[in-house]
């Protein structure tokens, strides 16, 4: 089967399940809306939709921005110094000790209801994966690549930027999907501590308001923008390492 | 450095000042916690090709690795008989190509110029491959090249640091026996007049190609020398003499071996 269709094919199944089982439980439609209620409320309500979708999304790419500036900072601290890394390492191991669901709260508490507290969040929580496959991409590089750049005279920072972080990238990329796919759940988890809009916010009062049609559609354009994110850093990712598809002959 | 077209075929010595001596005293290293050798002494002669055997574990590797600056709990000193530094004179080939996977195998010999911040010379890089028979993967990246098209690379990228002093561990030894006797003969050409120290496991690549022969052996390990062939390298192997020369080194290193 062609793999453009492959999603196509799997979106519809998913569907058929989903209205088959309305169908056969014969559940109420305001405990489980079929698609069609569904598909009506995205059309009907697409305007309010669409404004809290993009609260939640510069909410998620902000946070993959900071996680991931910060990330890549502490990765690439850890492999230029060893002293550095004796003390940055424990603070990265604590930093996914914490539960950041936990943490929730306080972000809020801190930084308010706004954008601020839920970009926290995210950032926070997409921090280990990237820091930790950035670090063992970095660490990976060949040490036999590294020798020859000893002899042919390069500095710490060149051989960094010219063998160890290309040679990181295909990891760094790997860590990259992970925190795409794991970015809208901190996210939306800092919407539902508190806030004043976006998707986590939206599904919150339509559930107090048993708008169980609203939620669903909510919660299908929150895995629609996590879907399309983590595509878009797949490809990225591709067409950044362009060398890995043509390795094995 | 010349960015002429001609260089790259030209010989070292048409463009260089002889290649110096390369003089190492008092060398020691620890390897995992074994000495490997101490208070060796060894002066490889300028602008000739010093072929190092040994049985594998005896730390040929290590020696080459010492005098590159690359050995960790190591002591002693290498120096140069013109008196300056020696790490901005060597070029070091290992077994493995170590071409960088993202590169083209034009990049992958310019990688030099680029890790020390200086502009690289395209024009001789590309004329360097070329003259290696490497004119139309100048582009490819290694992932799309033979295996002994990336040791040519290796060669180009070797060569283009244009070091008197060269240090090759082993270069040929992941190729197939055609493909390894075309290379060991260009290399041989291309290297002339260098200073160069050519660590191998294989006694015939030894008869071909070194002006002088060394046995490493024993525990902690100490050096030997193995008369070589007459005639200038890449010498033929099925020279008058080269039958019994190939018998006795094989016998030299198969006792260097049990007394390992």
């Amino acid at each position: 089967m062609s793999t453009n269709l492959r999603p196509l094919v799997i979106a519809l199944g998913l569907l058929a399940i989903w209205q088959a089982v309305v169908w056969l439980s014969g559940v109420p439609p305001f405990i489980l809306p079929g698609p069609g209620l569904v598909s009506a409320k995205l059309v009907e309500d697409a305007p309010l939709l669409l404004h809290h979708a993009g609260v939640t999304l510069s909410e998620i790419l902000l946070g993959m921005l900071l996680g991931t500036f910060f990330g890549s900072l502490f990765a690439i601290s850890m492999v230029l110094s060893q002293g550095l890394r004796a003390w940055l390492l424990p603070l990265l191991v604590i930093s996914q000790a914490i539960p950041v669901f936990a943490l929730a709260p306080i972000l809020v508490l801190w930084l308010g209801y706004g954008l601020a507290s839920k970009v926290a969040m995210a950032a926070l929580i997409i921090f280990f994966p990237v820091t930790a496959a950035l670090l063992d991409g970095l660490r990976r590089a060949d040490p036999g690549q590294l020798d020859l750049a000893r002899t042919m005279g390069a500095s710490r920072l060149s051989t960094l930027v010219h063998v160890q972080l290309p040679a990181a990238l295909p990891a760094f990329a790997s860590g990259l999907r992970v925190a795409a796919a794991v970015a809208p759940i901190g996210a939306v988890v800092g919407e539902w501590v508190g806030s004043s809009a976006g998707l986590g916010h939206l599904m919150l009062h339509a559930s107090g308001r048993m708008q169980i049609d609203l939620m669903f559609a909510a919660l299908l354009v929150l895995a629609v923008i996590a879907i399309g994110l983590y595509a878009l850093v797949s490809w990225l990712g591709g067409r950044l390492t362009p060398w890995r598809s043509e390795r094995d002959r | 450095m010349s960015s002429n077209m001609d260089s790259a075929s030209a010989s070292y010595t048409d463009t260089h000042p002889p290649a110096p001596a390369l003089e190492i005293a008092g060398a020691a290293v620890v390897f995992d916690g074994e000495e490997l050798f101490s208070g060796l002494d060894l002066t490889l002669e300028g602008g000739r090709i010093t072929c190092l055997l040994g049985p594998s574990g005896v730390g040929k590797s290590t020696l080459l690795r010492f005098i590159a600056g690359l050995a960790e709990e190591a002591s002693g000193t290498v120096r140069l008989s013109d008196g300056s530094a020696v790490a901005p004179k060597l070029a070091y080939m290992a077994q493995h190509d170590l071409l960088l996977p993202w590169l083209s195998a034009r990049d992958n010999v310019l990688l030099g110029a680029r890790l020390r911040g200086q502009t690289p010379d395209i024009a001789r890089a590309e004329s360097l491959l070329a003259d290696l028979g490497l004119a139309d993967a100048a582009t490819l990246r290694p992932a799309k090249l033979s295996g002994g098209m990336r040791q040519r690379v290796a060669l180009a990228r070797t060569l283009y640091e244009d070091r008197p002093i060269v240090l090759m561990d082993e270069p040929f030894s992941s190729l197939d026996a055609v493909t390894r006797h075309g290379l060991q003969a260009l290399a041989a050409e291309r290297l002339k007049g260098r200073t160069v120290l050519l660590v191998t496991h294989d006694p015939l690549e030894a008869l071909r190609l070194g002006q002088r022969i060394l046995l490493l052996a024993g525990k902690p390990a100490q050096l030997r020398e193995v008369a070589p062939p007459a005639g200038p390298p890449p010498r033929d192997l099925q020279a008058v003499g080269m039958g019994e020369a190939h018998a006795a080194l094989m016998a030299s290193l198969q006792a260097a071996k049990e007394a390992q």
